[in-house]
């Protein structure tokens, strides 16, 4: 099942799919299915051209591990980059979109999915993510209803406000 | 000190309402405990061994009168009716309900106080020296800096899930009372052709693991700390290892790569956020230092001081030179023998901010040694001081002696512990009660952890205890040599383990050779450097075979 996504403040239908790399399968002949993909790091690596010959929208899915470093130049291809949080309290995600966003200025949809939490929504913007796949079984309705507006106006900056308080306020 | 504004005391009720609401959820079923494991944590909130243990925040050790009373008023309203300073500044509450805890952060919000990443894989409460800002060896005031660190690393969203917690300290002294090589981050405040700035040492930390911080930059304007932090940060978050967490401290990172690569990679990390908007103002470091600025001392010269041994006793002991002619800044022992380490009651809380209204212009410190401190004492009160600390059983004058030690909660309270701390560090203290005695010895750091986590410093205790389990059962192990300060070192494992009862007697063993060896004049460290870990080990273990010959006896057995 699909998990629900929130973009821009509400709950969207979500019309892409993650592709696995299954056992035994390797990146380089894995078969590639119909639709709007999110492919892993790798398999984008081993099979850009084709990928790009074939699909009129293209998604990117990024592990904890993997480094933006490696697409940096590729970014413009991507509709979507989806940032997977395998554990909730593994934060290199968060680094990740705030690369993507401040350092290579990815404009496209930035998603992070897996262990998402509504506690985490409100880190989670502030680091440039602006959509999110919950967590199965979590209430999206409670987490749009709050967990976002935790906290009125931050300290320091980030990607979503990059100004710190003492330069906003000043 | 500082006062919160309107966006501080937002932030801290914001804080309160979110967190009454995970504890509402969890209990409600729909956070499961493992998820709401680290939201509590991030509040202090630990499951210790026989109940909840709850860690409210000192941020570098600066408290006001009326926020002690609030604390006093909590450990009675809901503990029971003490609370335990601890290495890190901050206050630990051993027996509150979970059920509690929102509630008890809406009363701290009221003085501004909270407990907000005092536990947890985030960047923690930033500490600093006691004596910050009165201290005649001081070079720059570390605490309007520390304050400007405090808002930074408050809620920052890129780094609230670390590979581990993270630690900063700040010394503006050349003698260092911050322990600054051994945390995630080390600052030394200095100043070089007349510009402020800090060198920046990194990758130190106690532990499983100890280790010494190595100087990252030399030299880094006090403009760029913060952009230079995040630079650190981010290299730590994305590549510090997530795979074990003994190793997850940015030490291991460091000692990895070395520090020239890491330096390196933080250098371009740091090429991209230099200059950019995290760059400190002038006009904020201003606005925050403006509640730094001194309190208004009056004109004294040197006071009289009455000839009474006990009382001089106490002020050669606890009392440490003030900047200010005719001020002192006093050191409330919370040192008590018979008493845990760090443990104060209620109502010693609320003398000791009376104390502080009467005589110090309101304000308290705490100490990484797990004492209190009136910063802003004129010479002529101390006597007063004296008598009414004495009435609170805080006068005794044993700072920086062996029985002014640093101990952990140990197997008392801790759940991480092998071995108890407390007993061992009372019947030190039992054994040592002789004033005049402990005055002779002279200064020695005595410090205990329960368990090598190091929460009690042991590694940096001129003489280091540490409990270890050895087959289920409690044992202590002795190091020598260690010390804090600007030269800090770890210290030396002197042999096989102790067990409880042999404690008193290996201590004073140590002591014994000491003063058979000393100089006229020579502290037990300096002692220690001349003459080496041998003579101790010699009478330590003497007629007690151990090593290879105390495994042939058991072979031959
Ligand atoms: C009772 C609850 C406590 C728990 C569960 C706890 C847990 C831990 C753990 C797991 C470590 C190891 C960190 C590492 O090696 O990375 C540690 C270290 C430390 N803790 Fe605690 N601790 C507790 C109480 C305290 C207290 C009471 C103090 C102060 C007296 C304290 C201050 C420290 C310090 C200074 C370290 C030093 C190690 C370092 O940062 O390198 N903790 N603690
Ligand atoms: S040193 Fe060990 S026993 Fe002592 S408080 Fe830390 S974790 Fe607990």
């Amino acid at each position: 099942m699909m998990a629900q996504l929130i973009k821009n403040g509400s709950l969207t239908v979500d019309t892409w799919n993650s592709l696995e790399i299954a056992e035994g399968e390797s990146p380089e002949t894995l078969s590639l299915p119909e639709g709007d993909l999110l492919f892993p790091l790798a398999v984008w690596l081993a099979r850009k051209n084709e990928i790009i010959a074939r699909y009129p929208r293209i998604g990117l899915l990024l592990q904890p591990a993997d480094r933006v470093e490696d697409v940096a130049a590729d970014l413009h291809y991507f509709q979507v980059i989806a940032v997977n949080f395998p554990k909730f309290v593994d934060g290199r995600g968060y680094s990740t979109a705030a690369l993507l966003r401040q350092r290579y200025q990815f404009a496209g949809e930035l998603r992070a999915v897996g262990d998402v939490l509504h506690d985490q929504l409100f880190f989670m913007r502030r680091v440039g993510f602006d959509a999110y796949a919950l967590k199965d079984g979590k209430s999206v309705e409670a987490a749009l209803a709050s967990g976002f507006a935790t906290f009125s106006q931050p300290y320091q900056g980030a990607t979503d406000q990059p100004l710190p308080a003492f330069r906003r306020n000043a | 000190m500082y006062q919160y504004n309107a966006l501080d005391r937002q932030l801290i009720n914001e804080r309160v309402a979110q967190f009454r609401d995970q504890v509402r959820r969890w209990k409600a079923g729909e956070l499961s405990d493992e998820e709401f494991r680290p939201l509590r944590l991030q509040n202090g909130l630990y499951i210790q061994r026989h109940a909840p243990m709850f860690r409210i925040a000192v941020p570098y050790g600066m408290l006001n009168a009326e926020q002690l009373r609030k604390m006093a008023h909590l450990a009675r309203t809901y503990d029971r009716g003490y609370g335990h300073f601890t290495t890190r500044h901050n206050l630990q509450l051993n027996w509150p309900k979970i059920e509690d805890v929102p509630e008890m952060l809406a009363e701290l919000a009221t003085v501004d106080l909270h407990a907000i990443q005092t536990s947890g894989n985030c960047l923690r409460n930033i500490t600093t020296d006691q004596f910050a800002g009165v201290a005649a060896d001081e070079i720059i005031d570390p605490r309007p800096l520390a304050e400007i660190m405090r808002q930074w690393t408050t809620f920052h969203p890129e780094f609230a899930f670390l590979p581990r917690k993270f630690k900063i300290a700040i010394s503006g002294t050349e003698e260092d009372r911050a322990v600054t090589w051994f945390h995630d981050i080390g600052l030394h405040l200095k100043q070089v052709d007349g510009q402020v700035g800090f060198t920046v040492i990194v990758g130190g930390g106690l532990g499983r693991t100890p280790i010494r911080g190595q100087i990252i930059r030399d030299f880094l304007p006090w403009q760029d700390i913060l952009s230079y932090c995040e630079a650190v940060l981010r290299v730590y978050n994305r590549y510090g290892r997530r795979d074990n967490a003994y190793k997850a401290r940015i030490k291991i990172l460091v000692q990895a790569l070395g520090i020239e690569a890491f330096r390196e990679q933080v250098e371009a990390e740091w090429a991209h956020g230099k200059n950019g908007p995290m760059t400190i103002t002038q006009a904020e470091y201003d606005r925050v230092a403006a509640h730094f600025a001194a309190p208004a001392y009056e004109t004294l010269s040197a006071a009289e001081l009455p000839q009474e041994k006990a009382f001089l006793r106490w002020v050669d002991r606890n009392t440490h030179a003030h900047k200010v002619p005719g001020y002192a800044a006093v050191t409330l022992s919370l040192k008590k023998h018979g008493i845990a380490p760090g443990d104060i009651t209620a109502e010693q809380m609320e003398i000791v901010a009376d104390l502080a209204d009467r005589y110090s212009f309101g304000e308290l410190r705490i100490s990484h040694e797990q004492n209190i401190i009136l910063a802003d004492v004129k010479q002529a009160d101390l006597y007063a001081v004296w008598q009414k600390a004495s009435a609170a059983g805080l006068a005794t004058p044993n700072i920086g002696l062996l029985t002014g030690m640093i101990c952990c909660p140990g197997g008392d309270f801790c759940d991480l512990a092998n071995a108890k701390s407390i007993p061992i560090a009372t019947a030190i203290q039992a054994r040592f009660d002789d004033l005049d005695y402990l005055f002779d010895i002279g200064e020695i750091d005595l410090n205990i952890s329960g368990c090598m986590n190091a929460c009690g410093h042991h590694h940096v205790g001129h003489i280091g205890v540490l409990g270890v389990d050895k087959n289920d059962a409690e044992f202590y192990q002795v190091t020598l040599g260690g010390r804090q300060g600007y030269e800090a070192k770890l210290g030396k494992v002197i042999g096989p383990s102790f067990s409880a009862e042999e404690m008193p007697d290996v201590v004073e063993k140590i002591i014994k050779v000491y003063l058979a060896n000393r100089h006229e004049d020579e502290r037990f460290i300096d002692t220690f450097d001349r003459i080496g870990l041998d003579p101790f080990k010699n009478l330590v273990y003497e007629g007690r075979a151990h090593g290879k010959a105390k495994s042939a006896a058991q072979e031959n057995a």
